[in-house]
């Protein structure tokens, strides 16, 4: 069965349109990425998926029920992890647990058998009593995550959970995701790093909140047409404005390099007059493998 | 019920954890209460009195003393000029002038109608009412005293008298008035804070997605506010009644019971405004608007409604705090019960379950 099914969702705020015509579907033992740059869309899908926003058109439904109209029976079966840290940095992680264990209607029994559970992946135990304020930014997302799971959720929507993260307790936060997947849970994560594509199995890439590609990592990896080139050169403004205009060809800042992109059966030496115009010489340049980033910069391009 | 518990005792804790606030609100209204007992003193005492004794009698230089001897009446800076009676204001030396024209100790012997001559400075309002009320307290004194007993000369004073506050004592009408003004700013400010702070920090996100109403989450966030206010009220009572001896002389119960339903009206107004801001910051400022200010100034407290301009009478009416002022006071300082009070009792329980409804109504669950 799908977990998560969104069929034609599109939601504006005034004139902007945050979300177009926008299609997904989550299945059971799967972790599914959204992954796009800030402003392209996930947190709209990720609250209008959760009920928190109305919807412009289209339709979503999570283990089977609609969202819009039967929301009250989707709550014991979603669990929910804002953007924001969204616990009080005012109670302790136990508390913080207790709180959000009593609105799913845990007693106190129940409580404490779930709270050893969730102690026990997280690492959390040991601070039971500290305030969740007072918490490193990866301890944060685990306690986070830990509400979000109090109540063994059969959907799992993470907004944007390692963002702002240490490496390391990214990659603890991930090996606790595939710990779940395992478990038998649908996640559906948001990210804007690229590298965390590879741990997911599925992947949405989305900007402009419309979907640019999806597919296995792999697959993703296999889309990128054409030919992907590093330019040793200073990333200036006046350098990136030139190197735009020229016509076939697709160009984008890298760190302090520059990548460029030629299309499908182009070739770069076609180009080399126009690049040796604003003094790129051919030496300066170097074929690369396309990675993910440069796939997705692609798909904007066009 | 299992879940609104559980939410007031997550707002408890947010309470406790917060010391500062805590101090504001139970300290705030001890400090206020000072305030407004010593520093806004409305009581009028030392009145400038010029006397113009025409009599030169025993018994005029008796009244002339009572007036003097009373507490709220002083000597004028300089000796009058008989012969101005006029300039005595107008210099300011006095603020009152008493005429006691020739044969009034005779006309006191025979028992004939008599009256006395007050002229009083109205450019402050409050002093002359006040001073006249003073004369006509103490010399229907005098009179009761050197007549016989069940004897009175009608005509003889002008009949004022002064009920339920003979003292004319403000703390009398400050302390309860005191108690709306507190009750009002402490549950409607907080809670919009409170809810705002959700919003603000992305808690309500959460609250949001999970198995709850937004009854349950309203219920559970007020109930341990309505316990501080009340807490709060109780506090000033005992702090008005011992410390300013302001008497109580109706139904505590009564008064309790006025009072809850009052607080759930602020907290309405509390919840309503925390549906239009989104930052605790602007909560606090649009609640202080919208709850002190009209408590004080439009509820009757400091001026009369039948004084104000038409236009803003009509906005007192919804005014929750115009209604329960005249329950408070009327509980605490004349022993009122519902037979006397039913229609302002009406009137705050019909303006309650509209704040209350359209609160509740506003409250929604979706974000945008």
């Amino acid at each position: 069965m799908n977990l998560v099914e969104v069929t034609n969702l599109s939601k504006s705020y005034g004139v902007m349109k945050a979300v177009d015509d926008f299609n997904l579907t989550a299945i059971k033992g799967e972790i599914l990425a959204l992954v796009g740059p800030d402003g392209a869309g996930k947190t709209s899908i990720f609250r209008a998926i959760c009920g928190l926003i109305t919807l412009d058109s289209g339709e979503i439904k999570v283990s089977g029920f609609n969202v819009a109209t039967e929301f009250d029976r989707i709550k014991p079966h979603l669990g929910y992890m804002p953007q924001s840290f969204s616990l009080y940095p005012d109670l302790s992680v136990e508390e913080n647990l207790y709180f959000y264990a009593g609105l799913f209607g845990l007693n106190r029994a129940q409580f404490q058998e779930k709270k050893k559970r969730l102690y026990e992946f997280s690492g959390l135990g040991q601070f039971y009593d500290r305030r969740a304020g007072a918490l490193s930014g990866g301890m944060k997302q685990k306690l986070a995550l830990s509400c979000a799971l109090i109540h063994d959720p059969q959907v799992l929507m993470l907004d944007e959970p390692t963002t702002g993260v240490d490496p390391l307790s990214r990659r603890q936060f991930w090996d606790i995701l595939k710990d779940l997947r395992r478990g038998g849970s649908g996640i559906v994560v948001s990210t804007p790093y690229m590298d965390e594509v590879a741990l997911s199995d599925r992947a949405i890439f989305i900007f402009g909140g419309r979907k640019l590609a999806e597919g296995t990592p792999a697959e993703l990896a296999g889309i990128f047409r054409g030919k992907a080139y590093r330019v040793a050169v200073d990333p200036t403004f006046n350098c990136m404005e030139q190197l735009c205009r020229i016509d076939g060809l697709q160009a984008r800042r890298f760190g302090s390099t520059v990548h460029i992109y030629t299309k499908e059966n182009d070739a770069l030496e076609n180009y080399y007059p126009a690049l040796a115009e604003i003094g790129i010489k051919p030496e300066i340049i170097t074929p690369i493998q396309p990675e993910l980033e440069d796939t997705f910069i692609q798909l904007m391009g066009k | 019920m299992y879940k609104i518990k559980h939410i007031a005792i997550k707002e408890v804790r947010h309470i406790l954890r917060d010391p500062r606030s805590l101090i504001i609100a139970v300290l705030m209204p001890i400090l206020m209460t000072l305030l407004y007992g010593y520093a806004i003193n409305l009581d009028i005492k030392n009145i400038r009195l010029a006397v113009l004794d025409y009599d030169q009698t025993l018994e005029s230089r008796e009244l002339t003393g009572r007036f003097y001897n009373s507490g709220y009446f002083l000597k004028p800076l300089q000796a009058p000029d008989l012969n101005d009676p006029e300039n005595i204001l107008k210099s300011g030396r006095a603020s009152a002038i008493l005429v006691i024209k020739q044969g009034f100790s005779n006309d006191l012997t025979l028992q004939r109608q008599y009256q006395l001559g007050l002229t009083v400075d109205g450019a402050d309002a409050n002093t002359a009412s006040a001073a006249s009320s003073y004369a006509n307290i103490i010399f229907s004194q005098f009179l009761k005293d050197h007549l016989p007993p069940g004897f009175t000369i009608p005509g003889a004073v002008i009949s004022a008298q002064v009920l339920y506050n003979p003292d004319l004592k403000s703390s009398h009408f400050f302390v309860p008035g005191l108690i709306a003004v507190i009750l009002m700013m402490i549950s409607a400010l907080l809670t919009s804070i409170t809810i705002a702070r959700e919003k603000e920090t992305g808690t309500m996100e959460q609250l949001l997605t999970a198995p709850v109403t937004p009854r349950q989450i309203i219920i559970g966030k007020v109930i341990p506010y309505i316990g501080l206010a009340l807490i709060d009220g109780v506090l000033i009572l005992i702090f008005g009644v011992f410390h300013f001896g302001v008497p109580f002389v109706g139904s505590i119960l009564l008064l309790l019971l006025f009072g809850f339903i009052y607080i759930t009206a602020a907290l309405s107004i509390g919840i309503l405004i925390s549906t239009l801001v989104n930052t605790q910051q602007l909560a606090m400022s649009f609640a202080q608007l919208v709850t002190v200010l009209p408590s004080v100034m439009l509820s009757g407290y400091i001026f009369e409604i039948k004084n104000m301009p038409i236009v803003l009478q009509y906005v007192t009416r919804i005014v929750p705090a115009r209604y329960f002022l005249v329950i408070i006071r009327g509980i605490m300082l004349k022993g009122s019960g519902l037979s006397v009070l039913w229609v302002e009792a009406t009137f705050l329980v019909l303006l309650t379950l509209i704040l209350l409804t359209i609160a509740t109504k506003r409250f929604q669950l979706k974000m945008g």
